[in-house]
């Protein structure tokens, strides 16, 4: 099996929650980086970084224009940036205009990590009332990453994982509560 | 390296050598995007039908400096910004019999008029001279008109209000069908033209400048340079604003501002910019 170094989320409608949900069971010793894009339509993201601050056993923070992608923490995209990972492993922001009508995208953030990680990175794609993501759950798998689509059925608005199922499909398709112990399994040594 | 990264090169170095612009400092994630994005609106079929036409045919390159831009912009972004803006840069600005503002990559311009209005319901404006510049023409031809689409006038109403405005947002402009035309007198004191932040020089002595989201696009080596400009244009105890996610701190040249409002960006040329002459 391929031991994965990365992972990526995104969300949208019920997504602060998802991720509430998600992060506490992920393992401390987690050395993959995560990389967090939910829309949130708040214009401060500092929000979301506190409340899932709270529950995350990772450190969570805003990830930040030129910074180096850390292991072992959570960064959230700032809103009205797009996030984009930088094949040096940095971030880069843009303010280019709006996908599937949001900014930040999934699609952007997920198609750049597919080329700055290829087969290393884990997509994930959760609740959410759009399609944003989907194709880019689609490069990942192109570049022989594992992609993760929560189970339609017990998401808080299915719109967005049946859309990644439909364009992309999934590696797994899973509850929220098994999302972290697959990603345990995928990334731990 | 893959095919499409060797491409990107190709092309980078074809709008360099052929036509001069240079966009090997850009961050390359985003410019990769951006690059697919023009091969999709101009149906070139790849990259390499890309460069052809940058190669070939003449009139291209302003096509693809417009796509390779992005003139994204809105009236007061970031409300708080504009409001520190008013409360404690300008009341510093009014100590100068003259002010130069330079606010380059300016897009579209909506940043300009913002600033314009600003400065006119502060009484600085009759004194004060604008240059507002960007690498792309047609974008500069928009941000000349000053016509936007009336649907965004609401959005910007309620930043106007936020950044502290005195009036009604409506009072600047008039509404025809579906746009909004600013008032022309708000462009009376801006000299909107061409610079390139890649490759032109300093050409003014500055009291303020506004560069807001536009060294998100590059590396850290062109922040630097474009940092430098900046630094050798302002006077000394001139402001620089940058976009709210830009971080000075990776720069080189970091040391020489001061932070006046770190949360908003807004910081102040220290000791080594130009002797002020007010
Ligand atoms: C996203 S817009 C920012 C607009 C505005 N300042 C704002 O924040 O709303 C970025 C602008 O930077 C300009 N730009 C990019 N590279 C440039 C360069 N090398 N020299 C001058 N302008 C450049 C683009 O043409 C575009 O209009």
């Amino acid at each position: 099996m391929i031991r994965r170094s990365a992972i990526v989320m995104g969300c949208s409608a019920g997504g602060i929650t998802a991720l509430q949900r998600v992060l506490p069971g992920l393992d401390r010793r987690l050395p993959a980086p995560v990389v967090v894009c939910c829309h949130t339509g708040s214009a401060n993201v500092s929000l979301l970084v506190e409340l899932i601050g709270q529950v995350s056993s990772l450190p969570v923070i805003e990830a930040r224009e030129r910074a180096r992608v850390e292991p072992g923490t959570v960064h959230v995209a700032p809103s009205g940036y797009h996030l984009l990972v930088e094949e040096d492993l940095h971030f880069s922001l843009s303010v280019d205009a709006k996908v599937s009508f949001a900014r930040p995208s999934i699609d952007v953030l997920f198609e750049t990590a597919a080329d700055a990680w290829r087969e290393r990175v884990v997509g994930v794609l959760m609740t959410g009332a759009n399609g944003d993501g989907a194709h880019g759950l689609a490069s990942i798998r192109r570049n022989g990453g594992y992609a993760v689509v929560q189970d339609p059925d017990e998401a808080e608005a299915k719109a967005m994982p049946l859309a990644g199922l439909r364009i992309a499909g999934a590696d797994v398709c899973l509850p929220l509560d098994a999302i972290a112990i697959t990603l345990n399994e995928l990334c731990l040594p | 390296m893959d095919v499409e990264d060797i491409e990107i090169e190709l092309f980078v170095s074809a709008m360099r050598l052929r036509h001069g612009y240079d966009f090997s400092g850009y961050a390359p994630a985003s410019l990769k995007r951006r690059v697919q994005q023009l091969v999709r609106v101009h149906g070139t079929g790849g990259i390499g039908g890309l460069i052809q036409r940058v190669l070939h045919e003449d009139g291209f390159v302003t096509a693809a400096v417009e796509g390779l831009s992005v003139p994204v912009s809105e009236m007061f972004r970031d409300p708080s910004v504009f409001r520190a803006l008013r409360d404690k840069v300008l009341p510093v600005l009014a100590s100068y019999p003259q002010v130069n503002i330079w606010q380059a990559g300016c897009a579209h311009g909506q940043e300009v008029y913002s600033l314009a209005i600003l400065l006119q319901e502060e009484g600085l404006y009759e004194r004060t001279r604008i240059y507002a510049t960007d690498f792309n023409d047609a974008a500069l031809a928009v941000a000349t008109e000053g016509i936007y689409p009336a649907r965004d006038a609401r959005d910007w109403s309620r930043g106007y209000l936020e950044a502290g405005g005195r009036q009604s947002f409506s009072d600047y402009y008039s509404a025809r069908y579906e746009f909004i035309r600013l008032d022309p007198g708000l462009r009376r004191n801006v000299t909107f033209f061409n610079h390139n932040l890649v490759t032109d020089k300093v050409f003014c002595e500055a009291q303020l400048i506004l560069c807001r989201n536009v060294l998100i696009y590059f590396d850290n080596a062109l922040q630097d340079r474009t940092l430098g400009l900046f630094r050798d244009s302002l006077v000394r105890g001139g402001f620089l604003c940058l976009g709210s996610r830009e971080n000075i701190e990776f720069s080189a040249v970091a040391a020489e501002f001061a932070s006046v409002d770190g949360a908003l960006r807004i910081y102040r040329a220290g000791s080594s910019a130009r002797p002020s002459t007010p």
